[in-house]
């Protein structure tokens, strides 16, 4: 029997099951929906209950969702919530805290330099990479709009 | 013998003295557990990391296996072992106390059956009296080396496999029961033992080695499409070799294919004209509960054919429930480097032919 790979990889696609992609963005959506109430809700707390400027209680807020994803990275449960809830979990600031966090942990035992010093972006950092590049590639496109009278200074 | 393209027929008696298998706590968990010689809780099994865990493993599996095959540790004439990490880290540190003479193998997870062929040649042709095959798979190191720290919260697919924390371990022997007969006398049963003369043994008749089939499939998430493939390769060129088809054995065992990769296998071998739905089983599907322990498409690695084989195969062919079985691990031959170079991912799988022998005492 000669089998030709594009005819097989077109029949592997028809008996490889699909997760439904309602049921992901639903999930997502409720995932994501909540982690940024937390973050809502913490603001709220601390401007009407300690008078925090909002500027201020927003990077707070920030602070306090990464140490809960760290938190919840190291005792393992960080990787359910994924799990279930996808983006919605990988997505805010949680997601990228975790990201750092778990190749951490896990390259502990290769040492502090070439374990942790070297590996500790292994997933966040493409994500610090392109993002940095991409917003020197949009300051540059800005700069330029500006010289030629298209952007507001 | 020679047979065919690429079967060898053993003359001598290769005997399966005997085998072990320890496995993680979900293996233990899995239809399987009841029958897996030792189920260790601690993931880490008392070692400082993932490594050295499932080095440690593979340390306790051998020493298990030659007591229950009473066979010494220093009549091993060479040890046919390997694991999916780089450079056969845990098999190399594992290994290192048993003062073997070593051949490390790499075949992913169709190790054992790599093993089981080579130390099945060496015996036949008279190069050792006692070898050992072994190989192991540590959930833990392989999602480090192939995907993501522990840690990390990702998705896996429906035909992602499993990685099973588990080692297996096969004493081959061309005169089994001499020593154990010598030691135990003819009257006293030894637990596990396998060889003649002790009721039941097993035997491998014969081997055929698989090549690489790559069929350009290129999802690192779908092993078991990649490795169907090779399955359907071997287990044909087996039928031609040796003039055999589903009628010869009593079942036909793949290694770890899972769910999908099932499916591909049965089609293409009706495709051919042979059924073998009626007697085809999956190690990958064998160890767990596929729906209840939520594994996705199966399991996989080096330890899910090696501690089937032990815990799940050769006990059902000692008990007379089959006489004849081909067992065919399959291996999916990726890497991180390959995979990232757009490189498609190629499988292969060996076949083992075990048939059990006897019945009678003496």
């Amino acid at each position: 029997m000669e089998l030709n790979k594009d005819a097989y990889n077109q029949y592997v696609k028809g008996v490889t099951p699909q997760r439904s992609l309602w049921a992901a963005m639903g999930k997502a959506f409720v995932t994501g929906g909540c982690i940024c109430t937390l973050g809502q809700l913490s603001v709220m707390g601390m401007t009407t209950f300690w008078g925090m400027e909002k500027e201020t209680a927003m990077t707070w807020a920030q602070l306090e969702l990464i140490l809960l994803s760290v938190l919840f990275t190291g005792w393992n449960l960080y990787p359910k919530l994924v799990k279930w809830g996808g983006a919605g979990a990988l997505v805010p600031i949680t997601g990228f805290a975790n990201s750092v966090v778990a190749p951490a942990v896990e390259y502990k035992d290769e040492g502090q330099v070439f374990g942790i010093g070297c590996k500790i972006f292994t997933i966040a950092g493409p994500v610090i990479l392109y993002g940095i590049f991409t917003s020197w590639v949009l300051g540059i496109l800005y700069w330029i709009g500006q010289m030629l009278g298209w952007l507001p200074v | 013998m020679q047979k065919g393209k690429a079967s060898l027929l053993f003359e001598r008696p290769v005997m399966i003295a005997g085998a072990a298998s320890v496995a993680g706590q979900k293996e233990g968990e899995g239809p399987l557990g009841e029958a897996i010689d030792v189920v260790e809780r601690d993931p880490m099994f008392g070692a400082p990391n993932w490594e050295q865990a499932e080095s440690t493993m593979q340390k306790q599996t051998a020493d298990l296996a030659l007591e229950k095959s009473a066979v010494h540790r220093k009549d091993i004439r060479y040890l046919f072992a390997g694991d999916l990490l780089g450079q056969l880290i845990a098999t190399s540190f594992g290994t290192v106390d048993l003062e073997i003479p070593l051949f490390g193998l790499y075949g992913a997870c169709s190790t054992i059956g790599e093993a089981l062929c080579l130390g099945a040649m060496c015996v036949d042709g008279g190069y050792a009296d006692h070898v050992m095959a072994l190989s192991s798979s540590h959930y833990a190191t392989a999602e480090k080396q192939f995907r993501f720290p522990l840690g990390y919260g990702n998705q896996r697919p429906e035909s992602a496999t499993w990685t099973v924390t588990g080692c297996g371990a096969v004493v081959l022997t061309a005169d089994a029961g001499e020593r154990a007969r010598e030691e135990a006398g003819e009257d006293v049963p030894l637990p596990g033992f396998y060889g003649p003369g002790r009721g039941r043994g097993v035997r491998i008749t014969a081997a055929t080695t698989g090549r690489m089939v790559d069929m350009g499939t290129k999802d690192s998430m779908n092993m078991g499409a990649a490795m169907a493939p090779a399955a359907w390769d071997t287990i044909m060129q087996n039928f031609r070799d040796l003039d055999a088809d589903e009628n010869s054995y009593d079942r036909i065992i793949t290694g770890d294919l899972g769910e999908i990769g099932q499916k591909i296998l049965l089609d293409f071998m009706k495709n051919e004209g042979h059924d073998i739905s009626r007697i085809h089983m999956d190690c990958g599907l064998e160890i767990y509960d596929n729906q209840a322990q939520d594994v996705h498409a199966g399991g996989s690695g080096c330890g899910c054919a090696a501690v089937t084989l032990c815990a799940g195969i050769l006990p059902r062919l000692l008990d007379g429930s089959w006489n004849r079985v081909l067992f065919v691990p399959t291996g999916a031959m990726l890497s991180t480097v390959s995979y990232n170079e757009g490189q498609s991912i190629p499988g292969i799988a060996h076949a083992i032919v075990l048939e059990a022998t006897g019945g009678e005492r003496g």
